[in-house]
């Protein structure tokens, strides 16, 4: 009886959840997404985890309270902060400069921001190598120091704070800037109190999103660093000499520290994009989610 | 505000400058010095079994990681945005954890579970499977770094066109699979497109986790990243300049396949009905009579 046609129920009936979409409605197609994320993404971080606080609290926290493993986090900590420092200062003022200035060529200029988060993180380091390494044209060799450090981390998150920024810019009212003008304020007063806090959102997320990146950062570091304990090894680096010792535990329980700190900027950031007076068109959590997937084209975080 | 001239001229010289000495100087240095002395030695350089042999396995790495990690993207993207589940605030925190996590990291925790005393090394090579130190493992790095672009390129696309069409497609009669063919993938594929490039880019690129799980074995588990950094690190410049090229080559395109499709992508989701859209009513007159 069922098959009969005119015992059908008819094929327009809507679909009882949402939209009819294959496998998705069976459950397989969810299953499957459980499934792959947890096999590619969230077993290997367990392995983590579970590696270093294989034998107990008291190891992991000697593993990352020894001189060595301090000393690279400390230096990571610090690098990333003058960079997120330096960030937060140029940064603003190239996205003013590209949003407010008008000169020929703008628009390459504007393209070529991007081009530190699509390099592979190898070739930036080389690139800066050829500049200001040992062969440097123009006699100023930072190979192997901390100020290369520094450099290399500028280089890789040079678009974070523009990006986050530009969009706040394009969107701010200029009547603002206009009265405050008209009233008497100098150029730096309405800068201060009209134009800064409005980009302060912008800026506060780009600069977190560039400290989480400079944070994990490897590939660039790895020829221009020069990976002296103690001197200019960062921790990712410390890591990779760990698992290369044999010491895995260590390598884990220091990962678990960077691991923890870049979660925790991230959810930091998704949360004071969702926030403020900016959440209403949600211009800075679009400019937020492009620049994150932007910024991993080529490496990182 | 209006700066004055010279404000407007110092913030200027501000921008150049810290644009010029950190990227536009190293990058043309890069060019010029892999050029200096023509174009043979670098095509030289390029065209090397070991060169080649990187240049195959990094293909390999794409041809691998991106198909898997486009269907899942959108499998994701469309379970995250259609279906309403209590799962779906945990996917999507998770989904972003590979761009929170160092690439050392990665290959550390692909390392502790493939490895020789890891969590499935042991019965995996019993079976006669080698995942570390081999062309698996490198995969595995790969899929993990890229795998949130396609979902984070797609959702909110899906989340911008709505279900009108699809319902209406359902409503015709439709069933899923065509729901999806006919519908929504010509409608999200600008979205798709974007995340593929991006995926793409950076599985070529990736160097800190497939380090780790490589072992860097020269002309077996060398891709192109790494073979730059060994060439560096045996002072044959010339070939580490010319794989950098390449690579920075490969990046700039991909700069410019994602300015195209951003301008694509705008001209499709205009409301204004477009050229082809026009003659429409013209075919429609035509059924009529």
């Amino acid at each position: 009886m069922e098959a009969h046609p005119a015992n059908l129920p008819p094929v327009s009936a809507a679909p009882r959840a949402g939209i009819r979409l294959p496998g998705l409605g069976t459950g397989l197609g969810r299953g499957m997404v459980v499934l792959y994320l947890s096999l590619m993404v969230l077993l290997p971080l367990a392995a983590v985890v579970d590696e270093s606080l294989a034998s107990g609290l008291d190891s992991f926290w000697n593993a990352v309270s020894g001189d060595r493993s301090v000393a690279a986090l400390k230096l990571t900590i610090v690098c990333s902060l003058i960079v997120v420092a330096i960030n937060a200062v140029f940064g603003t003022i190239i996205a003013w400069v590209l949003v407010r200035d008008d000169f020929p060529g703008k628009g390459a200029v504007n393209a070529l921001i991007d081009l530190p988060f699509a390099l592979p993180t190898i070739v930036a380091g080389l690139t800066l190598l050829t500049l200001y390494g040992s062969e440097s044209p123009i006699g100023l060799n930072v190979a192997f120091t901390r100020v290369a450090i520094v450099m290399a981390l500028c280089f890789i998150t040079l678009p974070f704070v523009v990006r986050s920024v530009q969009p706040l810019l394009m969107e701010m009212d200029r009547e603002m800037e206009e009265a405050s003008t008209s009233l008497g304020a100098s150029g730096f007063t309405t800068f201060r109190r009209v134009i800064f806090p409005n980009l302060l959102p912008g800026i506060v997320a780009g600069v977190m999103l560039a400290f989480a990146r400079a944070l994990g950062e490897y590939g660039s570091l790895i020829l221009i660093s020069g990976n002296i304990p103690f001197e200019t090894e960062v921790s990712s680096v410390f890591i990779r000499s760990q698992i290369e010792t044999g010491n895995e535990s260590g390598a884990a329980a220091v990962s678990v520290v960077l691991l923890a700190l870049s979660v925790v900027m991230l959810i930091a950031v998704s949360l004071i994009a969702r926030s403020g007076r900016h959440s209403k068109n949600g211009r800075l959590r679009n400019a937020v989610n492009r620049v994150i997937s932007r910024s991993q084209m080529g490496g990182g975080p | 505000m209006t700066p004055t001239a010279p404000a407007k001229w110092g913030l200027r010289g501000l921008a150049f400058g810290y644009l010029g000495l950190l990227l536009l100087a190293p990058v043309g240095m890069i060019f010029y010095k892999t050029f200096e002395h023509g174009f043979g030695p670098p095509w030289e350089a390029m065209t090397s079994p070991e060169a080649l042999h990187a240049i195959q396995l990094t293909l390999l790495m794409v041809a691998v990681a991106v198909p898997l990690n486009t269907i899942f993207g959108v499998g994701c993207a469309l379970l995250l945005v259609r279906r309403r589940w209590w799962g779906n605030g945990i996917i999507d925190a998770i989904i972003n954890l590979p761009f929170a996590i160092s690439p050392i990291v990665i290959g550390l925790s692909l390392y502790l579970l493939y490895g020789n005393d890891g969590w499935f090394g042991p019965t995996l090579t019993e079976w006669g499977f080698q995942v570390l130190f081999s062309w698996p493992g490198m995969v595995l790095a790969s899929i993990f770094v890229s795998l949130p672009f396609v979902v984070r390129e797609v959702v909110p696309v899906l989340q911008e066109i709505g279900t009108e069409q699809e319902q209406a497609a359902s409503t015709l009669g439709a069933n899923g699979w065509q729901t999806f063919w006919r519908v929504t993938l010509p409608a999200i594929r600008w979205g798709v497109a974007y995340g593929i490039v991006l995926t793409t880019a950076r599985v070529l690129g990736e160097f800190g986790a497939v380090t780790i799980v490589s072992g860097s074995i020269s002309g077996e588990t060398e891709t192109l990243p790494l073979y730059v950094a060994k060439a560096f690190e045996q002072f044959q410049e010339e070939a580490a300049y010319a794989g950098a090229i390449v690579l920075a080559l490969l990046a700039l395109t991909t700069l410019l396949l994602m300015s195209v499709g951003g301008r694509r992508a705008k001209v499709s989701s205009n409301p204004v009905p477009s050229v082809a859209e026009v003659p429409v009513p013209i075919s429609n007159t035509k059924e009529g009579s």
